[in-house]
This record gives structure tokens, sequence and C-alpha cells, in this order.
């Protein structure tokens, strides 16, 4: 795959015009926006590119109470990638409590296969759009984005 | 040597640690990525992922010195490791950390000692063919040409 295959997948789920006019241009198009929780630095800095190279402003947080607070204090995001195992708060209670609090963006949950079958049900079932597991790619990366699209 | 031949060497080394599984797939996504415009994504990412492991290494060893082990601690360590691992592409590593969970569950002190060793041992090898990777771009760079893809 050559880097020109990421240009064909964000004008191929809209990424590039998400007005829903044709044409493909970028100067009517919605900036996306995400936010990475997740608390292992390496992930971070690779989620955070991936999003990066495609087009997607995001923020990086380290833990689910650190998400929840930048939404209590007024922050949106479109999409949420959601780590499962964070300490202080894990993404099944923050999953939860930003679905309380009535937040509506995507929220991806983003694990490691988990060997706890109940635990990813239970993920699911706190309020997520969509589960990948990890390591995340640039393709899994797009498949959300096209549940995003859909929602637009 | 001339910039094909380091080319051509660059891409046989990549090649033969993907053959080896010490990397896999994984590792040419995050070189796609850096392609994309961000020359140093890579050596920043790597450094990020040599920093995190030492630390956790040592933390493991320290939480297998004590008198009293705390598997669930040692364990929980390990999936950190293990996780950051699989991000990179480090495959043989990330494997050497799930046998190594299985010692914690099993709350087994030999088992997690010798895994440790296996997990060191894996770690090192990663970091220094990584290393090995970067000076061959480097060179190559240097050369004046410009580093070739992996397909």
């Amino acid at each position: 795959m050559s880097s020109t295959n990421t240009e064909n997948w964000m004008k191929d789920i809209g990424v590039l015009d998400l007005t829903g006019v044709g044409g493909g241009s970028t100067s009517a198009a919605k900036k996306i926006t995400a936010l990475v929780v997740d608390d292992d630095s390496v992930n971070q800095t690779i989620h955070s590119k991936m999003l990066e190279n495609l087009g997607i402003q995001n923020q990086v947080v380290r833990n689910g109470k650190e998400a929840v607070d930048l939404h209590s204090s007024g922050n949106n995001f479109d999409l949420i990638l959601m780590d499962m195992d964070m300490p202080v708060m894990n993404g099944i209670e923050a999953t939860r409590k930003l679905r309380e609090m009535g937040v509506r963006s995507i929220i991806a949950g983003v694990s490691t296969c988990t060997r706890d079958e109940r635990e990813q049900k239970e993920f699911m079932e706190s309020g997520l759009d969509d589960f990948q597991e990890k390591p995340l790619t640039t393709p899994k990366l797009v498949s959300i984005l096209h549940k995003l699209n859909k929602k637009c | 040597m001339e910039v094909g031949q380091l080319q051509r060497r660059l891409v046989d080394y990549t090649k033969s640690l993907l053959t080896e599984g010490i990397l896999d797939d994984q590792f040419t996504q995050l070189q796609k990525l850096q392609d994309e415009g961000n020359p140093g994504f890579l050596v920043e990412v790597v450094s990020l992922f040599f920093e995190d492991s030492e630390k956790l290494l040592n933390d493991i060893t320290r939480a297998l010195d004590q008198q009293s082990v705390d598997f669930k601690m040692v364990d929980a360590h390990v999936h950190q490791l293990k996780g950051s691992s699989s991000s990179m592409g480090a495959q043989k590593l990330k494997n050497a950390c799930v046998t190594f969970r299985s010692f914690c569950d099993e709350q087994s002190m030999e088992g997690c000692l010798k895994s440790l060793q296996l997990v060191k041992q894996e770690y090192y090898d990663v970091k220094n063919k990584v290393e090995t990777l970067f000076k061959m771009e480097k060179q190559i760079v240097a050369a004046g040409g410009s580093v070739p893809k992996t397909e």
C-alpha cells in the first residue's frame, strides 16, 4: 500500500468532503475532531499521528477521568478512541460516564485482545459504537470513520 | 558502498526481520505513517518505546525481587509492555510477554523469573536490530539516497 491510498480512503468515505456535496473539495469540509484516551505514551503517539495523517485534529489524555473532565469543561469531539485498561478511571467507567453526560460522539473502544470476553461485552455495553483490537492501524481507523460519516 | 547497494541491503535486512518474526506488519504500518511527510516520527516513537520498556523491565525486576511478590502488579507491568510491543510491531517480544503473563496467573516464581530473562533477551534483540535498521537508513541518506519503502 502506498501513501496515496490514504487519500483514496479519505475520498472514499467522504472525509475530504463531509458536507455531502460532490467534488471532493476540502474547503467546505467540516474538520473532524478526535480524542485519544490511553495511558501508554507509545500508543498515544501512534494513534495521534494516525489521526493527524488523516487530517483529523486531535487531543490526547491519559485516562478516563481526564476525558470526562475535558467534556465537563465544555469540550466536544466527533470521535473518541477509548482504551480499556487505564489507571484512575478505566474505559468502561469513562464510557458509561460520558454517555450519562449525554455525549453523542462516536466512541470506539480500542483494546488488546482481552482474555476476558465478559469484560469486552461489558465494554461494548457501556456505550461503545465500535470496538477495535489493538494494535490500531490506519485501515482500522478508517473503518471507524465510516461510522462517523454514516452518522453525519 | 554505493546508494543502490545500501538500499538493497536495507530492504533485505528489513525483510529478514519480518520473516524471523522479530518485527511484524505493524512496524511497516508505522514506517508508512512516517513516509507521509513526517521524518523523525518513527525514531520518536521507537525512542519512547525504548524508554518506557526499560522502565517497565526495571519495575518488573524490582517487583520480583520483593520478599512477598505481588503477582498482580507484575502482571500489570507485563500487560503494559505487551501492549506497547504490540503497537510497535515487536512480535517476538510481545509473544514473550504473553507467556510471562500465564506464569503470573499461575503465581509461579520460577516461571516468572525465566520469563523475565526471555523478555529481556527479546527486548535487547529487537532494540539492537531496530537501531541497526536506523543506522542503515542514515547511511543511505548520507550517501545522498532516499530510504526505500518496504512493500
